[in-house]
């Protein structure tokens, strides 16, 4: 039975508190971080392996190399707390349940990239995030955690929390990096990449919460136990979201390349009675849609890659045999549609049709045409868009064709 | 005017810092409070917003428009988002949810009750989806919502 890491705290009671935090080895991996040196620190991660959370999966420790050295370099760090991609839960629960913990996460980073000043982003949907964020960094300006001379480390950091106002494109770090500056959340061309030119032209490091959750750990208990847990190039737990047409959803913390039927059947509690799995999406709705023959895929970064998915999020959404696979569609797409920023024509216009079009089968007076608009949209809008907010969007109603292609006509007018 | 009265302190409250390098990046929060104030960003806001920030007023208002949780027009007292997400949907949620309460308070999404008391509206994912169906009244967040459960959250809002 695997004992959970960074969800460890979340059922405690009063778990988002600096005290019950302290109460249960909190803070001692900073006490530990702050005595070696900032490129030491960066070492341990890399060799930890450990990868971002946030849906990319690139590897921390290399993004942190990456950051320019030396005095009069001024460097951020920014902390990805806007998560909202339909089927992803996981950060808000850390949020809400161990904020400490992701404060310590942050000053270790800060530390290791050697920057003073660290920017919350946070979805504002989140209100109890948004008061659970400046509650514990308060508490941890209180005990000496954060401002000048941190723990006599001569290593000083400000934390600040931006709430966002509705659009999950600020998830994207450029987007961000955007609206933290008081702009619209439209992504910036890479590159440069942030970690080169981020906020106000310096050079950021975006990090997701999950991702800086799992730094603490590797600090105090050292990269070789870290890369133990999971597979080789997938390395340490995962925190899993299952929702959809399964007994228990809920939020599952469990090593990377854990079988996703394990993660269905014993931990969230199976399917409903009665019912078979039509299809399961793995890591979000972006991520393209994992077949009931292909249940026993692990949950790993190159599992998922193996099976033409990806890991994404690790926000598993369960369907079972009664789901209507061209309202899953339609769903996605005005999800994306909505969401786009409108800064670039395939996204934006594509988005429409698409979901128009799609609307048409749902009301069943879609014709052959449509059908063949529906691939061509999706042809149209795929890797030509400024972010990946369009393959988001495309890439779902591709797959959807491709395996429900029957239920697709089934929706089409009848003459 | 109600945003002249805005300090740092109250600023500051919402956890935003006053170091940071470029004044601007406070615009959320301005607009945030603003919207408090007023209930929403009447123009006479956004003009207050801009010169208090030193802002064009177009790049304060373009901003504004981006983000769907500003209003630009008044909204009832009570704001319910009903969550359209795939997985309020998948577990009997999203349209169902919206067409009960739009049922009991004779509106559409996107209405105001006739009383002014609230608002319907459908929203993208709330981040629930373990705990769905969702939605959210001003700030507070309702999950695992049954008829139940909606005709008691419904009474308590025509109470108050």
């Amino acid at each position: 039975m695997w004992q959970p890491i960074l969800t460890r705290n979340i059922h405690l009671p009063n778990s988002e508190k600096i005290t019950t935090y302290f109460d249960h080895g909190g803070y001692q991996s900073v006490r530990k971080a702050l005595t070696l040196a900032p490129d030491d620190v960066i070492d341990l991660v890399k060799r930890a392996r450990l990868r971002g959370r946030g849906g990319a999966g690139f590897p921390t420790g290399l993004k942190w190399s990456f950051v320019p050295k030396g005095a009069g370099v001024t460097r951020y760090l920014a902390v990805n707390t806007d998560e909202g991609e339909p089927g992803t839960f996981k950060d808000r629960a850390i949020v809400e349940r161990d904020p400490h913990q992701i404060i310590e996460g942050v000053i270790i980073a800060a530390y290791a990239i050697q920057a003073q000043r660290a920017f919350v982003y946070i979805r504002g949907e989140f209100f109890l995030g948004v008061k659970r964020w400046i509650k514990a960094i308060a508490d941890a300006y209180q005990y000496g955690l954060l401002g000048k001379n941190i723990l006599n480390s001569g290593f000083s950091l400000d934390i600040s929390v931006h709430r966002g106002a509705g659009a999950y494109i600020c998830g994207e770090e450029t987007a961000m990096i955007e609206s933290l500056e008081g702009k619209r959340g439209e992504p910036r061309l890479k590159p440069p990449y942030p970690v080169q030119a981020g906020l106000w032209g310096q050079p950021t490091v975006v990090q997701n919460v999950e991702t800086l959750v799992n730094v603490p750990h590797i600090v105090l208990n050292g990269p070789e136990w870290y890369a133990a847990i999971g597979t080789e190039k997938s390395t340490g737990p995962k925190i899993f979201c299952v929702s959809g047409h399964v007994n228990r959803p809920g939020v599952y913390e469990l090593p990377l390349g854990t079988p996703l039927r394990t993660i269905i059947d014993d931990y969230a509690g199976g399917v409903r009675h009665g019912h078979t799995i039509k299809a399961v999406i793995p890591g979000g709705v972006s991520t393209n849609l994992v077949l009931p023959a292909q249940l026993d895929v692990p949950m790993s970064f190159e599992g998922l890659e193996a099976i033409g998915t990806q890991l994404g999020t690790g926000g598993i959404v369960v369907m079972d045999d009664t789901t209507n696979m061209v309202e899953v569609a339609r769903r996605t797409v005005a999800f994306f549609a909505h969401e786009s920023c409108g800064s670039c024509v395939p996204c934006r216009l594509g988005g429409y049709r698409l979901l128009e079009t799609l609307t048409r089968f749902t009301q069943h007076t879609a014709t052959a045409d449509d059908l063949q608009n529906l691939q061509w949209l999706v042809r149209g809008i795929n890797g030509i868009t400024f972010c990946p907010l369009g393959a988001g969007m495309a890439n779902p109603v591709n797959a959807l064709l491709h395996h429900f292609d029957g239920e697709f006509r089934a929706h089409m007018q009848v003459n | 005017m109600p945003m002249a009265t805005t300090s740092r302190t109250e600023i500051a409250g919402h956890g935003a810092r006053l170091t940071d390098p470029v004044r601007q990046s406070m615009l959320l929060t301005a607009l945030y409070l603003a919207q408090e104030r007023h209930g929403y960003l009447t123009p006479e806001a956004i003009e207050e917003v801009a010169s208090r920030l030193d802002l064009p007023l177009g790049h304060v208002f373009s901003t504004a428009t981006f983000y769907s949780l500003f209003r630009t027009q008044p909204s009832g007292r009570f704001v319910i988002q009903v969550c359209d997400g795939l997985s309020c949907y998948l577990r009997d949620g999203a349209d169902k949810v919206a067409d009960y309460i739009g049922g009991k308070l004779g509106i559409r999404p996107g209405e105001t009750s006739a009383d002014g008391r609230v608002t319907l509206e459908r929203v993208q994912c709330l981040a629930s989806c373990g705990t769905a169906p969702a939605l959210r009244v001003n700030d507070a967040l309702y999950e695992n919502l049954t008829p139940t459960s909606l005709d008691a959250l419904l009474e308590r809002l025509g109470e108050n």
